[in-house]
């Protein structure tokens, strides 16, 4: 059975300026044990995405769609039985470990909490538990450190004590929203290989959020590149990254940091800006960005071409854009 | 943890310092001569020249300064000149009706204020919620004296329920005396309950959009679970910080309330002794309600760090 299965998931958010379109019609499976990467730029809707399987989208959205965990649909459930999912079956590491814990309680308590929560351990059980899993996670002297608060802790620590919390329960899935965004570079390669150690010893099932095409490259069985809200080009991040295709996809790739670049060397941009969610374009959402766009990109959405059955592209000009190297269409 | 209490402590007495101070000059520069209050229209130039000296009025002020605060010093407040008897006798029984009728405001107001300001943030936006901050707002608006009187006049006058002034001291009984300031308390309450209600409000509506709330929720706390234990602690430092400030704005208010109500607390005291020119009660008195201002933000001060663990790393 299907782990996850999510269906023409659509979110819209309430805001001032009037209903705005997150996500469209976005679908993606994951089996037990996988890694999805999700990958885009900054505001196409990766979080939104992730807290929808949560159910912690804001409070004035809507959420059209199925979310199948093993056939249930997530979107039907009560709050209460939600409750028993999160952070049971389904855990979350969020983008900001600066402040996802909060500053007065100890980094005990918060990792004991699910413990207690949903697998019934007493206090002493929990605490011994809490011990296990930030050793687990790389805390020096955890037994010290199990009293600390937040504040006493670096980012990197942090983000450590989020991981820990997170694989408390030993949840089926675990979605790692830019993990490491906000942290050093140095520290950001331990703390992606603390997850996929973590996640491959108890066979969870992963999904990876990053804008970092290099990061999901590495670390992912499976990719979903998503541009305004919708996903653009899918498939085994092998194949993909075999044949790269989509005039996004490439971008993304033209902009990346390669090895043996020269430290001068300039990255190349996408020009333009992601599309306002409040006037989506009819047509294809990456239709004033795209170097290989042309009339009816701007007047249809992209048919999606299934180039194998691993590999998926949303795209009008999909003949043009098979074969194009990224440096071909961006400087 | 004592670093941040002693460092506390010296601004405590500092502030003291500075507050006998500027008490001591204010009595200094008010018009009006004790002597010739005392001794009345037609007493003669000898007659007061001879009560001045003999009330020691007639030394420099810096001595006379130094009279008071030693003798505060060494637990001597100094005797009254229009009564003639120790000032502590007069503020004692004062002190023993200000301070019940203080705490009580204090504590019905944060019970006002919790309880209306996490309904108020639970139903954020729909009729409850403006309704209200409504009625906070014409809580805030309301002077306090005003509404003594409106209290007076339903509960005391038309429904009979409670006495309409006066206070009939701790030895009739404790009931009777906690009676006697409830309402006094609840005009002191209102206004100060009703700002805590909109701080209480605003802090708990920001708390729920810090991401530790979403942690919360991510880990499969029910709302309501989320509320109480991550929530809650982290809205009330702010409701505390004003808590603190709002006390000394409560201490005011019972000198006026005091007074309409006709309680022999401290208010009533100093407006007395006031119209006297019983200074040396005026300036003990008005140190002392300084005092009670100055050690409750103290407390706070201290609550905040029981609070809030971050403060501890940052006391040095
Ligand atoms: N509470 C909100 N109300 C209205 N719009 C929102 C809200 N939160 C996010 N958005 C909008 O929804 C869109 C998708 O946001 P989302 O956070 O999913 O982006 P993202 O892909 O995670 O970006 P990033 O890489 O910066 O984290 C953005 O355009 C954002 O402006
Ligand atoms: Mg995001």
């Amino acid at each position: 059975m299907t782990l996850l299965d999510v269906q023409d998931l659509t979110i819209t958010l309430a805001t001032a300026e009037g209903p705005a379109r997150a996500v469209r019609d976005l679908s993606f499976s994951l089996e037990r044990g996988e890694t999805l990467g999700i990958v885009g730029e900054s505001g196409c809707g990766k979080s939104m995405t992730a807290l929808a399987l949560m159910s912690l989208l804001p409070e004035r959205s809507n959420t059209e769609g199925k979310i199948l965990l093993e056939s249930e649909d997530l979107l039907r459930f009560s709050e209460k039985d939600l409750c028993n999912i999160r952070g049971n079956r389904m855990a979350m590491i969020f983008q900001e470990p600066m402040t996802s814990l909060n500053p007065v309680h100890t980094i005990g308590h918060q990792v004991m909490e699910p413990l207690r929560l949903h697998k019934g351990l007493d206090k002493d059980a929990a605490h011994a538990e809490a011990l296990r899993l930030l050793d687990r996670v790389g805390i020096p002297n955890p037994k010290a450190r199990i009293r600390n608060y937040p504040h006493q802790l670096s980012g990197g620590q942090r983000q450590r004590v989020m991981i820990a919390l997170a694989l408390s329960c030993g949840p089926d899935i675990l979605i790692a929203d830019e993990p490491t965004t906000a942290l050093d570079v140095t520290i950001q390669d331990q703390i992606l290989e603390l997850i996929q150690n973590l996640v491959s010893e108890d066979g969870m099932a992963l999904i990876l959020i990053s804008h970092d095409l290099g990061v999901i490259s590495e670390n992912t069985d499976k990719v979903l590149v998503m541009y305004g809200g919708s996903a653009v080009e899918t498939g085994r991040t092998d194949k993909i990254f075999g044949e790269l295709t989509h005039p996004y996809t490439l971008g993304l790739f033209a902009a990346m940091p390669k090895l043996g670049m020269g430290r001068n060397a300039r990255l190349a941009t996408i020009p333009g800006v992601v599309p306002d969610l409040m006037n989506l374009p009819a047509g294809c959402t990456f239709f004033d960005r795209c170097p290989l766009a042309s009339d009816h990109c701007r007047d249809a959405s992209p048919p999606v071409h299934v180039l194998n059955p691993d590999h998926a592209v949303a795209c009008h000009n999909i003949d043009d854009a098979r074969g194009k190297k990224s440096e071909e269409l961006y400087l | 943890m004592s670093i941040f209490i002693a460092k506390r402590l010296l601004t405590l007495i500092a502030t003291l310092i500075g507050a006998s101070m500027v008490i001591f000059l204010v009595m200094e520069i008010l018009p009006g001569d004790p002597a010739l209050v005392i001794l009345g229209v037609e007493a003669t130039d000898e007659m007061v020249a001879a009560l001045t000296k003999e009330l020691g009025l007639d030394r420099p002020a810096p001595e006379r300064y130094w009279t008071w605060i030693s003798g505060l010093l060494q637990g001597e407040m100094g005797t009254s000149y229009a009564y003639k008897v120790p000032v502590w006798e007069l503020v004692e029984g004062a002190l023993w009706i200000t301070i019940p009728l203080a705490i009580m405001s204090i504590i019905l107001s944060i019970i006002l204020a919790l309880i209306i300001g996490l309904y108020a943030a639970a139903h954020h936006n729909k009729a409850g919620d403006v309704a209200l901050m409504g009625f906070s707002q014409l809580g805030i608006s309301v002077p306090n004296f005003w509404l003594a009187l409106l209290l007076i006049l339903l509960f005391s006058i038309q429904l009979r329920w409670f006495p309409a002034g006066g206070f009939p001291g701790w030895n009739e009984g404790f009931f009777v005396c906690i009676v006697a300031l409830l309402l006094p308390a609840i005009s002191l309450a209102t206004v100060v309950g009703a700002i805590l209600a909109r701080i209480t409000r605003s802090s708990v509506l920001e708390v729920y959009r810090e991401d530790y709330v979403r942690t919360a929720r991510s880990k499969g706390l029910s709302q309501r679970a989320t509320l109480w234990l991550h929530v809650l602690r982290n809205a009330l430092i702010p409701v505390l910080t004003v808590t603190g400030i709002q006390f000394s704005a409560l201490l005011t208010g019972t000198v006026v309330v005091e007074n309409v109500f006709h309680i022999p607390g401290l208010g009533s005291l100093v407006l007395k002794a006031i119209n006297n020119r019983d200074t040396i009660v005026v300036e003990n008195v008005v140190l002392l309600l300084a005092t009670m201002v100055i050690m409750t933000n103290f407390v706070v001060d201290i609550l905040y760090a029981v609070v809030d663990p971050r403060l501890k790393a940052h006391d040095i």
